[in-house]
């Protein structure tokens, strides 16, 4: 493998769990619902995902358990947001807060131990093609599940009834109620979409990108994520491409360190937090799309007369 | 259909109670309605009657009373189940998706699945068929709100109700609009479907309707033919006294011109504003000039540019008592003595969450009256000054210094007027004084804004409701997509003048037909 | 059987007192169940935790010492929080203050003068505050959204702390150890008793009480409140949203760098890698705890303490690990949101009404034909 190989590899690595977590936040965003609790229930992910993996020995199992606890945590936040009325703002720090805590306390025991990972799947013929063989071919499933979620809710929005019931309730959350639809039930259906995916963006992380469990291991990801769907102005394709844009902006700063450029790690380790300021910045010149897209509803609570 | 035995009736409600929390918003209603038959629901914002038909839509749950469609009781649980039934609604406020487009909404209404392309054929046929043209494809943000209503009805005749209910649909209609509108009802009649129509406009609905049942306090106090009531019969049936009407000594002598807008061009600040289009205008003082039209059609962006909310591009655009103040902010135009009066009263004339002693303060804090020193509140010089205002304008409250969004509609809007009108402005500018208020708080808002212009405040009225503006205005101008038509004294211009410049006749290369878009 | 939520004419008086103490009392009793399913005694465990820290002199004293920055950036956090400006970079704020205010006892630490504290203050306020200006001035000019900004602002201040400490502000003499030189006495702030309560929790309380004041009675308290009530109606004001936000990030950026230079020139030392546990964060749940009120955040401060003190005490004495402090306050949180619910509505627990079952069959994604099918087929 050269080095322009493992660059692309590790590229594609570091943006999965980026595009899985933003696409599933990017679902619950539409249904107009902002959940801040992405950091949280991607942590919880990785942490159960590990744990479950561990103790069973099977990926699979991880990846299972991860998808679990996000859908639970994600629950958590639409049964006070939804049913008891709550700030969604607040509620989704409390959720990313109470997460990051309690990641610590079940991985304290799993802490330096030797992970399991989710093997690489081996395409006849495909895999062994130079260069886009391994970088394309030779991946994960969950690297293909990733894009073609995406493009699967790329085409529940543009033409199913559920995807358009979802832009609907989002848009007009009184009109959607006046219509007869369940407001409610809409996004705690959206709500718990995002927490598969974020869960499953954290067992990626601890089952893929480094198959063992640190401490903060999403490292704000999960902010990023948030960050990446305002960037995407609510498009599943753009999504893709800034998770995309982003991985790669992760994976440059460390393969600088590595080549021996001259600047201070710490730098090099700030730029995708930074990248994603410049990126917030750069789309607020397009005030049209953003706009128009964005879920007139979003954040606001939504209580019908009974 | 005229005569009416005692069976073949198509619904009927029977004793249906609704509360909310401790209040009762319908007390043991019945209503009964036959195929083919107009029927009139009236009453005075808050009587019950939108409680009653969203019940009958499934949109509420009763709790007491029954339901019985064709003779047999039964339940409607949500308003998919209504449609099932044959039951289509068109929402005073609407129930549309201002961000997906016209087909989009109506699939959102119609069962069947999800194939845009033969939906927007059969669009296109029942527009056809009734004469309501719509466009499948365009986005309902850039439509009128004309245009809108049309969506809501071709959206329930598309499923062949048997009953359509209308929650104020003229009041977003021109005069030629709403005629329109009745053509196609009377049509809807002629077939067998019936229409439960809600509105407060009693002319038209001694014209159009067979039956109305009146409402007061959520029972009903009556059930007549109008036809052979008198619109002053069905109101004091509505209000349950006889309701005052403004009283206004004729303007002898226009005085000197107190505000001005010159020329003013303003690109729309949200995706789906209004543009403000060339808008020119004088408000004289001692006289109320009324800007009528539907509304959406740039009435907020006037009063935002008007009041400071939002700046004009130049200091010469908008001038208050001679100044220029284009570009000054809403505090130094309140200092040079003009008021302001939004048409939101909550969470923009008043702060919901807020006594009504901290809303005083919100217009008031830097007005001349030392409610602030170094930066401090005086509790005392606020509460003194809540208590002038709720006396004087009869704001009754079940609770002394109460929340403002505990008031209601009509109790706030008075406290909101009065707390502007207090101040004796020079200069006033209103928006919507009595939208959804109750006719005793909207007779004693019309005579307060009269009786400020004659003391001589030049006092600008933006309003929708033509027989507010035709009974307290001098003088009249009417706005249509962001377009302001001339000014004409209201002695030299009748509704239907009026209707033509709503609809955009004065809208420079522009054909009166609203709908070349749609 | 439902959850069904009614809206208050008004907001309960009584609720709005009694919610976060409920929120306190049902976060001990969930966390005694805890207690109780991992085998330990849930009474001895609860008074570990939560009554342990008040009953000696010396962990008094820690609680103050602890809950010090807790209030300093809770009551500023209230006041962000009131205007709906979601400032949660508090964290960034302090370690920008902390490094502001340590400029002159690392870069000049031979300046023994009356003035360094005031001077080493008023830098770490500026600090926090320049921190703080940034999302506030993205907000304003690009409409960027405060939360992002502020929290990406977390990382990059942890970074430059890090490189500082790891690279030009390293103690020469500090055996390669990434810290600066300990801050000379006369760059330490005055403290009291056993000498670890120091001079922040008296700036705490005075913070705390002069912003209760600030709210309350003065118009720009006034316009903060207006502005996250109802942001069309501060406009009608006549008050600026930029100029608010300003008002608010400058504030509450301010004293969370006080609190981070407090922190550095108290019970710190100096400066290291890691200078606060996530006292940023935390304070996030003091503001609601403290009902958004800034003498609220007194209160809300000394029972996250507690929590803190707790976490320790219970490591040591029933060694369990000290992260279930960050559960307790994460669930803290939870409970407080949920009965602020209470201020705003009457709940009630409705038995599905018989015969609604088809109603419950036709909640969820499914069309509303499949929906009306179903109710209009039992219907007629």
């Amino acid at each position: 493998m050269n080095a322009l190989e493992a660059v692309l590899l590790t590229i594609i690595t570091a943006s999965t769990p980026l595009l899985l977590a933003a696409v599933g936040e990017l679902v619950t965003e539409r249904s107009g619902v902002l959940n801040l609790g992405v950091e949280g229930m991607m942590i919880m992910g990785a942490v159960t995902g590990f744990a479950a993996a561990y103790t069973t020995g099977s990926a699979v199992a991880g990846v299972a358990a991860a998808v679990a606890t996000g859908v639970a945590m994600a629950l958590l936040f639409a049964f006070l947001t939804q049913t008891l009325a709550a700030n969604q703002m607040a509620t989704g720090l409390a959720l990313t807060l109470f997460g990051i805590g309690l990641s610590g306390l079940i991985g304290q025991p799993f802490t330096g131990l030797p992970g399991v990972k989710l093997g690489a799947v081996h395409i006849p013929w495909l895999s062994d093609l130079p260069l886009i063989g391994p970088v394309l071919f030779g991946r994960d499933l969950l690297v293909y599940g990733s894009v073609a979620l995406t493009a699967f809710v790329a085409w529940v929005f543009a033409r199913t009834r559920p995807g358009l019931v979802i832009r609907a309730v989002g848009s007009n959350h009184h009109s959607a109620h006046a219509l007869g639809y369940d407001v409610a039930a809409v996004r705690y259906g959206c709500i718990a979409f995002g927490g598969a995916c974020a869960g499953l963006a954290g067992g990626y992380l601890s089952l893929v990108y480094t198959p063992q469990w640190i401490e903060n291991m999403s490292a704000g990801r999960g902010w990023i994520a948030l960050a990446l769907v305002v960037f995407a102005t609510w498009t599943p394709s753009r999504v893709a491409v800034g998770a995309y844009l982003f991985g790669a902006v992760w994976i440059m700063g460390l393969y600088a360190q590595g080549v021996g450029v001259n600047i201070p790690s710490q730098f090099l380790a700030s730029l995708p937090y930074l990248v994603t300021i410049a990126a917030l910045l750069a789309i607020s010149g397009n005030r049209i799309l953003t706009k128009v897209n964005t879920p007139a509803c979003i954040g606001q609570t939504f209580v019908p007369d009974r | 259909m005229e005569t009416m035995d005692d069976t073949g009736y198509l619904l009927e409600a029977e004793e249906i109670v609704k509360r909310f929390g401790d209040f009762t918003a319908n007390d043991g209603v019945s209503l009964r309605l036959r195929p083919g038959e107009i029927h009139a629901l009236l009453g005075e914002n808050g009587a019950g009657k939108s409680t009653l038909v969203k019940i009958v839509y499934g949109a509420l749950q009763p709790n007491g009373g029954r339901l019985r469609w064709r003779g047999e009781a039964v339940a409607v649980p949500n308003p998919g189940a209504a449609r099932q039934l044959g039951i289509g609604m068109v929402f005073q406020h609407f129930s549309l998706f201002e961000a997906l487009t016209v087909v989009e909404n109506i699939a959102l209404a119609v069962p069947g699945s999800f194939n845009p392309r033969a939906l927007a054929e059969q669009v296109e046929q029942v527009s056809a068929a009734y004469g309501l043209p719509l466009d499948p494809a365009a986005l309902v943000a850039d439509l009128p709100v004309g245009v809108r209503q049309r969506i809501e009805v071709v959206r329930c005749l598309l499923q062949n109700p048997r009953l359509l209910i209308m929650d104020e649909p003229t009041a977003v209609l021109t005069p030629q609009e709403a005629r329109g509108l009745f053509v196609t009802l009377k049509r809807l009649a002629d077939g067998g479907c019936a229409v439960l129509y809600i509105s407060h406009r009693l002319e038209e609905v001694r014209q159009l309707c067979h039956r109305a049942t009146i409402l007061r306090h959520g029972k009903v106090v009556a059930d007549v033919d109008p036809r052979v009531e008198t619109a002053a019969s069905l109101a004091r049936l509505m209000v349950g006294a006889d309701v005052q009407s403004v009283a206004a000594e004729p303007q002898e002598q226009a005085g000197s011109v107190a505000l001005t807008v010159d020329a003013l061009s303003l690109p729309a600040m949200k995706p789906f504003g209004v543009p403000l289009r060339n808008v020119s205008l004088e408000v004289r003082s001692g006289e109320v000039t009324a800007v009528a039209g539907v509304a959406g059609n740039g009435q907020s962006e006037l009063f935002e540019v008007l009041s400071g909310e939002r700046l004009a591009p130049a200091p010469e655009s908008v001038t208050i008592a001679g100044r220029p103040c284009g570009v000054r902010d809403i505090t130094e135009r309140r200092r040079l003595g003009a008021a302001f009066v939004p048409e939101e009263r909550l969470g923009h004339g008043a702060v919901p969450g807020f006594r009504l002693s901290e809303n005083v303060l919100l217009t008031r804090h830097a007005s001349g009256d030392d409610l602030v020193r170094t930066g401090f509140i005086d509790g005392g010089r606020t509460r003194a000054l809540t208590a002038r205002v709720t006396e004087r304008f009869d704001v009754r409250f079940s609770r002394r210094d109460q929340e403002a969004g505990a008031l209601s509609g009509g109790n706030l809007q008075k406290f909101v007027v009065g707390r502007e009108l207090d101040r004796k402005p020079r200069v006033l500018v209103i928006n919507q004084p009595t939208w959804g208020v109750d006719a005793g708080a909207a007779a004693l808002i019309r005579q307060a804004l009269v009786d400020r212009a004659r003391d001589g405040a030049a006092v600008l009225v933006i309003s929708q409701d033509l027989d507010e503006i035709f009974e307290i205005a001098d003088r009249i101008a009417v706005i249509s997509r962001g377009a302001l038509s001339d000014t004409y004294s209201t002695d030299a211009i009748d509704r239907e003048r009026v209707g033509m410049l709503m609809a955009g006749a004065h809208e420079s290369g522009g054909t009166p037909d609203r709908d070349a878009r749609a | 059987m439902r959850i069904v939520l009614e809206k208050r004419p008004e907001r309960s008086r009584a609720m709005q007192v009694a919610s976060p103490l409920l929120a306190v009392a049902l976060t001990v009793l969930f966390g005694s169940i805890l207690f109780a399913a991992r085998g330990f005694d849930p009474l001895h465990a609860i008074y570990v935790y939560f009554v342990g820290p008040l009953t000696t002199l010396w962990s008094v004293e820690e609680l103050i010492v602890k809950a010090t920055p807790l209030v300093l950036i809770g009551a500023g956090l209230a006041i962000c929080f009131r205007a709906d400006l979601w400032n949660i970079g508090a964290e960034g704020q302090l370690i920008a203050g902390a490094l502001a205010g340590a400029s002159i006892p690392v870069l000049a630490p031979e300046w023994d003068s009356a003035l360094a504290i005031p001077a080493m203050l008023v830098l770490g306020m500026l600090g926090g505050m320049a921190w703080a200006a940034v999302p506030a001035f993205l907000r304003n000019r690009f409409g960027a959204n405060e939360i992002l900004t502020s929290l990406m602002l977390v990382y990059v201040a942890q970074y430059l702390l890090d490189w500082l400490v790891r690279g030009p502000w390293r103690d020469p003499h500090g055996f390669n150890f990434p810290k600066s030189i300990s801050f000379n006495d006369w760059h330490l702030l005055a403290t009291f008793g056993d000498g670890r309560v120091h001079l922040g929790a008296v700036f705490a309380v005075i913070v705390a009480a002069a912003l209760a004041v600030f709210m309350a009675r003065t118009l720009m308290g006034f316009e903060i409140r207006v502005r996250g009530e109802a942001p069309r109606a501060s406009g009608f004001g006549g008050f600026s949203q930029a100029g608010t936000t300003w008002l608010c990030f400058g504030i509450s950026g301010a004293l969370a760098g006080l609190a981070g230079i407090c922190e550095v020139a108290g019970p710190v030392g100096q400066l290291q890698p890691t200078i606060s546990p996530g006292y940023g964060f935390t304070a996030i749940i003091v503001a609601f705890l403290g009902r958004l009120n800034p003498l609220g955040a007194l209160f809300g401060g000394l029972v996250l303490a507690i929590c803190y003190l707790g976490g320790e005490a219970a490591q040591v004495e029933l060694s369990i690990s000290e992260k279930t402090a960050q559960v307790f306050q994460g669930m803290l949180l939870f409970f407080i949101l949920t009965c602020d619910t209470l201020i705003r509505c009457r709940v009630r627990v409705e038995r599905t009404a018989p015969g609604s079952s088809r109603l419950r069959a036709s909640i969820g994604l499914g069309s509303p034909a499949a929906r009306a099918a179903d109710a209009g087929g039992t219907a007629r």
